[in-house]
Order: C-alpha cells, then structure tokens, then sequence
C-alpha cells in the first residue's frame, strides 16, 4: 500500500471509498487473494493475537460474516456489535465515541452505518484502521473489491470489457461504486439496463465522464438489448418500495428477470454477477449454468477481504 | 448626494453585490454594534453599476470564509489612521467547515453532534459545494 498518500492524521489506512484504493492495490490485493486461494494454510495464522471489531448498526448477515469468516481464517479473532440497540449507542453515544472506543480494543474496525457518509466521519476519529462495510446509499467499497475480483478471477483482465449492468441502477450502490471503480480500466463499454425511473443517476454519468471522457455508456430498457454484447452481465434487485403503484412494479419485474432463455442470447464466456441476496431477478434454474458465477463470487468476496485485512495490519 | 465619512479605522466591506449588503449587515451581527457603523446601498460603481458597502469603525475578526461565501466579488479593506492598510478578497472558499448544515437527511452529520459539516467547492461557476460525507450537492 502507498503509505506515503493514504494515510490519515491518525496514521491509519482506512478504506471508506471504492476509490481510495489505486489500480495498483486493487491490482495487489487481487494477486495476494488468488495466493491465500491456492495456498490457504499458508495464511491460516497470520493474524495470530489480532482482533477485528464489526460494528454493524444495521443487519447485514452476509457482509459481516463475510469479514468474520475472512478474519478468523487468518488465524485473528472477532467481537461483534450486531445489534447497536443493546450497546452505548441506545443511550445517546456518538458514533466518534464509539469509534475511538472500540479502537481501543481492536487492531481493525468494520463498520457498516445506514447514515450516508458514517465510514468517512468515523475515519477521521477511529485510531486503527477502519473499513465501510457499507453506509446508507453511498459506498460498499469492499462490494466493489469483491465484484473488480471475480471480474478478473473469471475473464482474466480488467480492461476492454463490455460490461451490463441490470435492474436498479438508480438505487443500487453496488452499481455506482462499481462503475466508479470500472471508469478508471482501460477500454471499457458500458451497456446500462433498466426501465426508466431506474435510470443511473445523472450525477454519476457526469463523473464518469468526468474521469474518462472516451467512456462509452449506453442506456436501453429491454435485456435483450444489452445481454447479447456483454462480457459481464451484473444483476441487481428491483425493490418494490421504489414503484408508486403495485402494478408498474410487477409489470417491470418480470421485464427484468434473468432466465435460462435469455441467457440464450448472451455470449459462451460471458460471466453473470449479483451482489445478492438474489430474491427474484434470476431465475433459479439459470444457477446450474456454468456462466453464473454469483455464488463463487461471494466466496471470492471472503479471499478478498483476507487479503485486505492482512495489508492493513500489515502482516504481510 | 449622500456622503459618509470615510473611517479612521476599522474596516470597509466593498464591491458588495447591491442587495446583498444587507445579507452580510445581519450575518455580522452589525444591528446591535456599539461602535459607528454605515450600511450604504446602491451605490454607483463604475465597476459594476451598483454595489453596497459596509463601512465598520472597529478591528473585528471576520469570518473570511462566511464573507467569501455570500459574496464572492467582496472586498475587505483594513484601514489604519484614514488609510488602506491591507485589502483582501475571500472569493469563494474551497471549502467550508461548520458554516453550512447538510439538508440530506440521510446524512451522518444531522445526527452526530461531533461531527462538523464539511463542504467542497464542486463548480465555481454554478457555486454548487459538495458535502464531504455524503456527497450532497447545495448550490449557495
């Protein structure tokens, strides 16, 4: 990691961003996951006598168990905040507070915050280092780490790929922190589909574009449009509590769900991602095609986090 | 025409957008001063057609950012025995600390008493500012 650039006052590396990693430690951080792969033992007690706190203000299962697996699988060990209403928080304690506190038992935080922008007030007080696990609408970007990493486990590279992104795109953070994260590769189209009121945020378009004024964006509405030309096809739910009426919602549900006759059209090595929990949008019989990678992509997600806790304890 | 006489020293607030003078007048707490103070509005600028100044017969510690923030084109003029002494123009701040409260609700700053709101200058022309936490954008 560049020690020199991104550390903070508090002389921690904390990771509140998709975007506060470098191509080059996405590009490190990948290469140390695909070793603890193919040689987990090696990394088994590596994190002997370091403790990881999850402080998670809002349910979230699979993130945190995802951490805790990572943790525990490099021999550290874990204490938990789940349930922020039995703790210090029910009787009025900041979040700095907290997070200076839990500091001072733990050699790394997880945090995950239903507030916009907690991870990043949190990192300006917490003395170890810290890691959003996701706060409100905004960042996730161990999400994104995740998804940039079965990317390249499975197509190989990160850059000249055509990649459709699916469903809720205005609401789905996973989406925004990846695209974000996707603009700065090399050569990449972008195929967007979604019914209208889920367009991508126009404020997101405009930064990518900002970043990479060569980047190519297409809108289209209909799957069909999209899936044929992509290398990577990411679905994201669509809520029902984003629809006005129940009708529309329905109707554009089922305009949106991945089946076994869709994926017809879609390229032999194209690979299919969901961040998930996947509730409707694929349908279960998709999941014995070889191109759904989404539950392998979870098991990536865990690797990939091993390999960023150790890089932040600095244990290897 | 109306004459004010010119100060001995304090400070004189010039080049301010007619109108907004008396924005600032209120945001320096100048009502209640207990030392002269001249709002004068409307005057000709050759400049800028029309402009307010605010003339302040007393040292005090501005608040440059919050000056440059209502108004940009402001200039703020030290005087020392009848004379400029220093001339400073805040423009707009890059950032602003404290001054500004975020109106996303979903925002972490609308419930954390520790936590100062921070915003970013996204775009000098259209001065819209970004909040530092949640990337709300307010135009000011």
């Amino acid at each position: 990691m560049n020690k020199a650039t991104r550390y903070t006052k508090s002389g921690c590396r904390h990771i509140v961003d998709s975007l506060d990693l470098s191509p080059a430690e996405y590009a490190d951080l990948f290469s140390l996951a695909t070793k603890i792969r193919a040689a987990p033992s090696e990394y088994a007690s590596i994190c002997h006598g370091r403790l990881m706190a999850t402080l998670f203000y809002e349910p979230s299962t699979r993130t945190r168990l995802s951490f805790e697996a990572a943790m525990l699988r490099l021999g550290g060990r874990v204490l938990t905040v789940a349930d922020p209403a039995t703790s210090a928080v029910a009787k009025g304690e900041t979040l700095a507070d907290t997070i200076r506190t839990v500091g001072s038992y733990a050699d790394i935080v997880v945090l995950r915050h239903p507030k916009e922008g907690a991870a990043r007030l949190a990192a300006l007080y917490a003395p170890v280092p810290l890691i959003n696990g996701g706060d409100g609408a905004r960042e996730h970007p161990t999400q994104t780490l995740t998804d940039m990493f079965t990317i390249q486990h499975f197509k190989g590279r990160l850059s000249d790929l055509t990649v459709a992104f699916c469903g809720d795109l205005r609401y789905g953070r996973t989406v925004h922190s990846l695209i974000r994260a996707l603009t700065r590769c090399r050569g990449m189209r972008f195929i967007l589909i979604s019914p209208q009121e889920l367009r991508l945020p126009a404020q997101i378009k405009e930064e990518i574009k900002a970043a990479d004024p060569q980047a190519r964006i297409e809108e289209v509405t209909a799957i069909e449009d999209g899936l044929p030309a992509a290398d990577v096809l990411y679905m994201t739910r669509i809520q029902k509590e984003r629809f006005f009426n129940e009708e529309d919602y329905i109707k554009l549900r089922d305009t949106y769900i991945l089946t076994p006759e869709r994926l017809a059209s879609a390229k032999q090595d194209a690979i299919v991602m969901h961040p998930l929990p996947r509730v409707t949008e694929i349908a279960a019989a998709v999941d014995s095609d070889e191109r759904a990678v989404y539950f392998q992509q979870a098991r990536l997600g865990m690797l990939v986090r091993m390999a960023l806790i150790a890089r932040l304890l600095e244990v290897i | 025409m109306l004459r004010v006489n010119a100060i001995n020293k304090g400070i004189v607030l010039d080049h301010i957008q007619a109108g907004n003078g008396i924005r600032i007048f209120e945001r320096l707490r100048l009502k209640g001063a207990d030392y002269p103070v001249a709002l004068l509005m409307n005057v000709e600028s050759t400049k800028m057609g029309r402009k307010d100044i605010i003339k302040i017969s007393d040292t005090l510690d501005l608040d440059l950012t919050m000056l440059g923030l209502l108004d940009p084109r402001i200039s703020v003029n030290y005087i020392e025995e009848s004379r400029v002494t220093s001339k400073v123009h805040p423009g707009l701040p890059e950032r602003v600390d404290g001054l500004i409260a975020c109106k996303n609700p979903r925002c972490i700053t609308t419930d954390e008493r520790h936590g100062p709101s921070s915003f970013t200058l996204l775009d000098k022309e259209t001065k819209v500012y970004k909040c530092s936490y949640c990337g709300e954008r307010v135009r000011m």
